[in-house]
């Protein structure tokens, strides 16, 4: 993703997203230029998927996605460091009880 | 990670210090102008030699001399159209726009692989390019899927994926040719004494004559040195000549019993940066088949604009 989103004659950016197989999600591919989200579906199927890895595509305008800052990273994040109780291994319990 | 607040100074203390030890960089973290200008040199490079290197296999997929042989060159030069779109994405997360890549590759001011501008002269050149160029370009390209910058390691973990059919399709074509009749085994050998040494120089510069590698390795965009590539890829194609039964164009070409590898004769780097400069035997038609497919395109690119928007405010009709 840019912040520079136009580019290629001003077509915007798109981010392409493939879905490998039914059952699992659409995975970021990587990223083209397209005069529409069309396009994007079409230029997206040549570039991201010539040997069957995908089922299913998104395209996403690159300006459309909000992301999380860089610098936030910490104040997000950190807090579930100390939060080890979350975690089953965090959990004594006796090796002969079963299914636990 | 470097934290946006520190000082300018300790920022970069902190992001060597980050590489260093082999964390990643993504687009939206802060970097030293210097990393990120390293890398849109490179990348973009990069993806230029994809774009100018489908024109000499594009040469001969009208005369491929079976449905076969023509199929595998079609798609493997679409690969290539497809490397270099994986790799302008990349570039453009450094916030450098196509536009601009495209400009400075049509300008000349952007290099692109010297290979590229040697002749595609008979059709065991496909071969030759498949096995050598393809087969140089994997050596050099597998160390870049741990490059530090994330949208380049990840752009060449998909490019490496598929550059391995190229190199066993080229292989393969020259395996048919050296097996066949006297006059295919000639052309085999002599497609390979064109490309050998262009193939040895697509490591760049000696260690001693690259300025920029020492950085470039401690900011792990770089794995390997030059040489130490291109004596990789040497080994590995000795035996593959042999293999072939085909010689080698280097009569000083002999094993090392004390390193372990093989030592070549003189490389020619008076040629390879005559190359470099743009002196190359297909230099000047490279560049003017890419402006000419640019400036052929802009209707259809414009087409496609005014298309989009009449789309648009016809849906935006209906939705009012």
């Amino acid at each position: 993703m840019t912040n520079d989103a136009k580019g290629k004659g001003g077509w915007p950016l798109f981010e392409v997203f493939i879905r490998s197989k039914q059952g699992l999600s659409h995975v970021h591919a990587g990223s083209l230029h397209a005069a529409d989200a069309k396009m994007a579906i079409e230029n997206a199927r040549d570039v991201y998927t010539r040997r069957n890895e995908g089922t299913s595509i998104w395209v996403v305008p690159s300006d459309a996605i909000s992301a999380s800052a860089p610098e936030d990273k910490g104040t997000l994040f950190d807090p579930a460091d100390s939060k080890i109780y979350r975690h089953p291994t965090f959990y004594t319990v006796p090796d002969d009880v079963e299914c636990l | 990670m470097v934290h946006e607040a520190s000082a300018p100074d300790e920022r970069a203390e902190q992001f060597d210090a980050w590489v260093a030890d082999e964390n990643k960089v993504e687009p939206q973290d802060w970097m030293p102008e210097g990393y990120a200008k390293t890398l849109v040199r490179q990348i973009s490079q990069h993806a230029h030699s994809e774009i100018i290197g489908m024109q000499p296999e594009g040469n001969w997929i009208t005369r491929a001399p079976s449905l076969r042989r023509k199929a595998i060159l079609l798609a493997k030069v679409q690969d290539e159209a497809g490397h270099g779109l994986y790799l302008y994405s990349a570039a453009e997360t450094l916030n450098v726009s196509r536009d601009q890549m495209e400009a400075d590759l049509m300008s000349g001011k952007a290099k692109y692989s010297s290979i590229f501008n040697y002749p595609t002269l008979t059709w065991a050149d496909v071969g030759a390019i498949g096995w050598l160029v393809d087969g140089a370009a994997i050596v050099n390209q597998i160390p870049l899927c741990r490059c530090s910058y994330g949208p380049y390691a990840r752009a060449m973990i998909r490019v490496c994926k598929e550059e391995s059919f190229h190199q066993r399709q080229g292989f393969e074509l020259m395996m048919a040719l050296s097996q066949g009749t006297p006059e295919q085994k000639a052309m085999a050998q002599d497609a390979l004494n064109r490309w050998w040494w262009p193939a040895v120089q697509m490591f760049g510069p000696p260690d001693h004559d690259s300025p920029h590698s020492a950085q470039s390795m401690a900011w792990k965009i770089k794995r390997f040195s030059n040489d130490d590539l291109r004596q990789k890829f040497i080994d590995m194609a000795v035996k593959q000549a042999q293999a072939l039964h085909i010689e080698i164009p280097d009569p000083d070409l002999k094993f090392n019993e004390e390193t372990g590898h093989w030592d070549t004769g003189e490389i020619n780097w008076d040629e390879f940066w005559a190359v470099v400069k743009g002196h190359g035997p297909c230099s000047r038609e490279r560049m003017a088949n890419r402006r000419k497919a640019h400036n052929d395109g802009a209707w259809v690119r414009e087409a496609a604009t005014a298309f989009a928007a009449k789309e648009r405010a016809r849906a935006e009709k209906v939705a009012a």
